[in-house]
């Protein structure tokens, strides 16, 4: 191919077609006039124009996660950066690859505290995974193709690209690059140690009551890792437990699937993580909302961690056998080497360890007292998952706060990628957007933000971008006019004083949905539940459901903050059982 | 105590050399790093190496549990343009010098004994006037203290040190 002279704007748009980018999520202004310049005069790289630039990333965040591919952003210099942190910080904390261009004011007015500049490299460089200052037009293609590179591989991530206006408007010869781009440093592994998966198998076969706990590393590994995880379960009858972030990367159905693991999982996950003697974790990374009290976390058992992340191991809690490699590799390297030496755990010990969980699942902990009168949040959760089981073109995003562990136990995952929820960052108004670019990458399906009425504020204006683009999102609102999440830590841990957590002067949502061109449906007793369900699922455009819930409801089980897994709070009747000191910890921690 | 502690209680001394892209923001990274994650920094010194190759080599000393250690040894790792990361310390044999610049100002009896103690340790007059002296003085971290802190009832008026510099032993390299 013979070079040509191209302008930075154009090479850009060329090597986001050549990566085979077709969406990006963006909003304009005076560092990125060019690049939007150029983007109006091709048609392969569609533009989409949110309404905030923190939404755009939550948009590619979405796109990303329920595609697998590089969710890609455009923002401008100053303003449109700094709106980005948020987004950034989230997808660095659920590595969700992300590439975001930035503007910047032209070179040689960098350091000049110039109209809309910003230290985007210093301010964005502790909530990115890496990020780039171009300096050079003659670097720009190559460092794009890098940020796609870092972003994607190993443990996914955030990347920034900024991109000053002068180095967009230069010219220079371009050429398409013949060979994928290597990097000098970066090569992140895929292939665990030999030596440490024998041990691990070995140390497995040899466990009388294990069990498997897997996390987003599984889904963020691509579907062929959730289908040997998958696998591995059937051919172990091993007990499982999934993350919130890793829901999905093994069918809810399964009949070894536990459950969710951490503060709000199930009974039986919790308790199973506790008396456990061996522990396969693939892909997670034993964070604090799933180990509650360190120091009692898993006492008995032998753990072996499989994380393409190094430091991620040995981080919170220690474990005995190591194994740093992409959990798709590593989990076919095992399944080889089970296969191969015949390892099977002692039968006999597995079903007394089956009995065991099949009492703790008898006391079935995400039950809930049912009314007549209100509408449990639980409740309409179980009659949206009715209406959705069975389908594998259904989507769900969610915002933060109850509603988000209610839909974490309450609706059932068979398929990886298709549960998008801000899990490490827990940013409220993640949903709606992220919901935008679920829908934008699926345009057919059934793309639902289960929200509270607080957090779906926090970016209620994308509900502009579904109009415009005529996206069908629901936002299914559990509507319990508080912070319930914050109100339940405020009843347990602050004796009730609900300083600040009433949603006051709520907007009417259905009016609302009506004001952007949606549908508005209201559902506040238990009787209109079912059709205001069917008649969101069934309405073509977007809508609004409010779900006007019982204000009072808590989540349960609950493993408050400080505690240990078999310290679990079941129900409103029983204490919290928490002596003083951990009380105190209580407090302290988030 | 978290059971991960429990085997590795004990805090020890790292002297970990980092090899990367000299490129703008690499410093910041690993600086943020340490300030973001609560690490302790000892010392720091960072230079250009191996122009050809655009590296440059930094050397942290740092303490810590060996679970912090191994963890802040991962996180570097973990930067994009950093090549390689090395303990020293449990790498084998190796060598720490640090260069510091010491500057004195007294008179009489004290100025003397200054210029005593500065043979002793085999610290060099750099600058001299009537009044004072800038001594340079190399060696470990342990020595260049102990020379401060006999400076210190004999005029001292200002230090200046570079950090560590540190290299194996023997004939491989980092
Ligand atoms: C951006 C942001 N600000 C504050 C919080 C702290 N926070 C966590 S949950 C929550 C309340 C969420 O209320 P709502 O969306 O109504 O959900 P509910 O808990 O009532 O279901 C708050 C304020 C947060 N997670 N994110
Ligand atoms: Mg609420």
């Amino acid at each position: 191919m013979t070079d040509k002279q191209m302008t930075g704007s154009e090479i850009l748009v060329k090597v986001l077609q050549d990566l085979g980018v077709d969406v990006i999520f963006g909003y304009p202004g005076g560092a990125v006039l060019p690049i939007y310049d150029a983007l109006c005069q091709q048609n392969s790289l569609r533009h989409i124009l949110v309404r905030q630039e923190g939404a755009a990333v939550h948009a590619a965040e979405g796109y990303a996660r329920s595609t697998g591919k590089v969710g890609v952003v455009l923002v401008t210099s100053g303003p449109g950066a700094t709106n980005c942190v948020t987004g950034l910080a989230d997808a660095l904390m659920d590595s969700v690859p992300v590439v975001c261009l930035t503007g910047q004011v032209p070179t040689h007015l960098i350091g000049n505290d110039a109209f809309q500049e910003a230290d985007t490299l210093g301010i964005t460089r502790p909530c990115t995974k890496h990020n780039y200052l171009v300096k050079d037009v003659d670097d720009l293609a190559r460092v794009v193709r890098e940020a796609f590179l870092v972003a994607a591989s190993g443990r996914p991530g955030p990347v920034v690209v900024d991109l000053p206006k002068d180095v967009v408007t230069a010219s220079t010869a371009y050429a398409r690059p013949s060979a994928p781009i290597q990097h000098p440093s970066y090569s992140p592994r895929l292939k665990g140690d030999h030596d440490r998966i024998s041990e691990a198998v070995d140390l497995l076969a040899g466990a009388r009551q294990p069990l498997i706990y897997a996390g987003g590393g599984v889904v963020n590994s691509g579907p062929a890792a959730s289908q040997l995880l998958t696998n591995l379960v059937n051919m172990t009858g091993i007990p499982t437990t999934l993350t919130l972030m890793g829901l999905g990367a093994l069918p809810a159905s399964n009949r070894n699937f536990i459950g969710m693991v951490g503060m709000h999982g199930s009974l039986e996950a919790n308790m199973c993580m506790h008396d456990c003697d061996v522990m396969l974790c693939v892909g997670a990374r034993f964070d604090d909302r799933v180990t509650g009290r360190t120091d009692a976390f898993s006492p008995e058992s032998r753990k072996i961690h499989i994380d393409i992340d190094a430091s991620s191991i040995n981080k919170n809690i220690h474990v005995d056998v190591p194994i740093i490699g992409d959990c798709g590799y590593v989990l076919e390297h095992f399944i080889k080497l089970w296969k191969s030496r015949q390892a099977r755990c002692d039968g006999d010990a597995l079903d007394r360890w089956w009995t065991q969980i099949d009492g703790w699942r008898q006391r079935k902990s995400f039950s809930y007292k049912r009314s007549d009168t209100l509408i449990k949040p639980q409740h309409a959760l179980e009659v949206l998952n009715r209406r959705i089981s069975g389908r594998d073109d259904v989507y769900i995003t969610t915002e933060v706060g109850q509603h988000q562990m209610w839909a974490a136990q309450f609706l059932h995952f068979e398929k990886p990628n298709h549960w998008m929820t801000s899990g490490g960052l827990g940013t409220m108004g993640y949903g709606l957007p992220a919901a935008l670019g679920v829908q934008i990458a699926h345009p057919d399906a059934l793309v639902i933000d289960v929200a509270g009425e607080a957090s779906v504020l926090m970016n209620m204006q994308e509900m502009s971008t579904l109009a415009q683009y005529r996206l069908p999102v629901k936002a299914f609102i559990l509507n319990n006019r508080w912070m319930g999440m914050v109100r339940q830590w405020q009843e347990f841990f602050f004796g009730g004083r609900y300083s600040e957590s009433y949603m006051d002067s709520l907007p009417d949502f259905v009016k609302l949905a009506e004001a952007y061109g949606a549908v508005g449906l209201r559902a506040s007793t238990p009787d209109e539940l079912d059709d205001v369900v069917d008649e969101m699922i069934a309405t073509p455009s977007a809508v609004i459901a409010d779900i006007v819930v019982d204000p009072d409801e808590n989540v349960y089980p609950m493993i408050p903050a400080g505690a240990a897994h078999n310290q679990v709070t079941m129900s409103p009747d029983e204490e919290v059982v928490l002596d003083q000191v951990h009380k105190e910890e209580g407090m302290v921690l988030v | 105590m978290p059971a991960a502690e429990k085997k590795t209680v004990s805090a020890r001394k790292a002297t970990i050399a980092v090899l990367v892209d000299n490129e703008p923001g690499v410093l910041a990274r690993v600086v943020g790093l340490f300030s973001g994650r609560g690490y302790n920094i000892d010392s720091l010194t960072v230079n250009e190496v191996d122009e050809a190759a655009g590296l440059s080599r930094i050397t942290i000393v740092t303490y810590g549990t060996e679970m912090v250690i191994a963890q802040i040894m991962a996180q570097l790792q973990r930067i994009v343009p950093v090549h390689r990361v090395c303990d020293l310390v449990t790498q084998g044999l190796h060598v720490e010098r640090e260069l510091a610049l010491v500057k004195v100002a007294s008179s009489g009896d004290k100025r003397v004994e200054a210029l005593r103690i500065a043979d002793i340790f085999r610290a060099r007059v750099v600058d001299s006037t009537i009044g004072s002296f800038v001594f340079e003085i190399t060696g470990s971290l342990d020595k260049i203290s102990a020379f401060v802190d006999l400076m210190r009832p004999l005029g001292l008026v200002d230090v200046s040190r570079t950090g560590v510099a540190a290299i194996s032993r023997g004939p491989d390299p980092i």
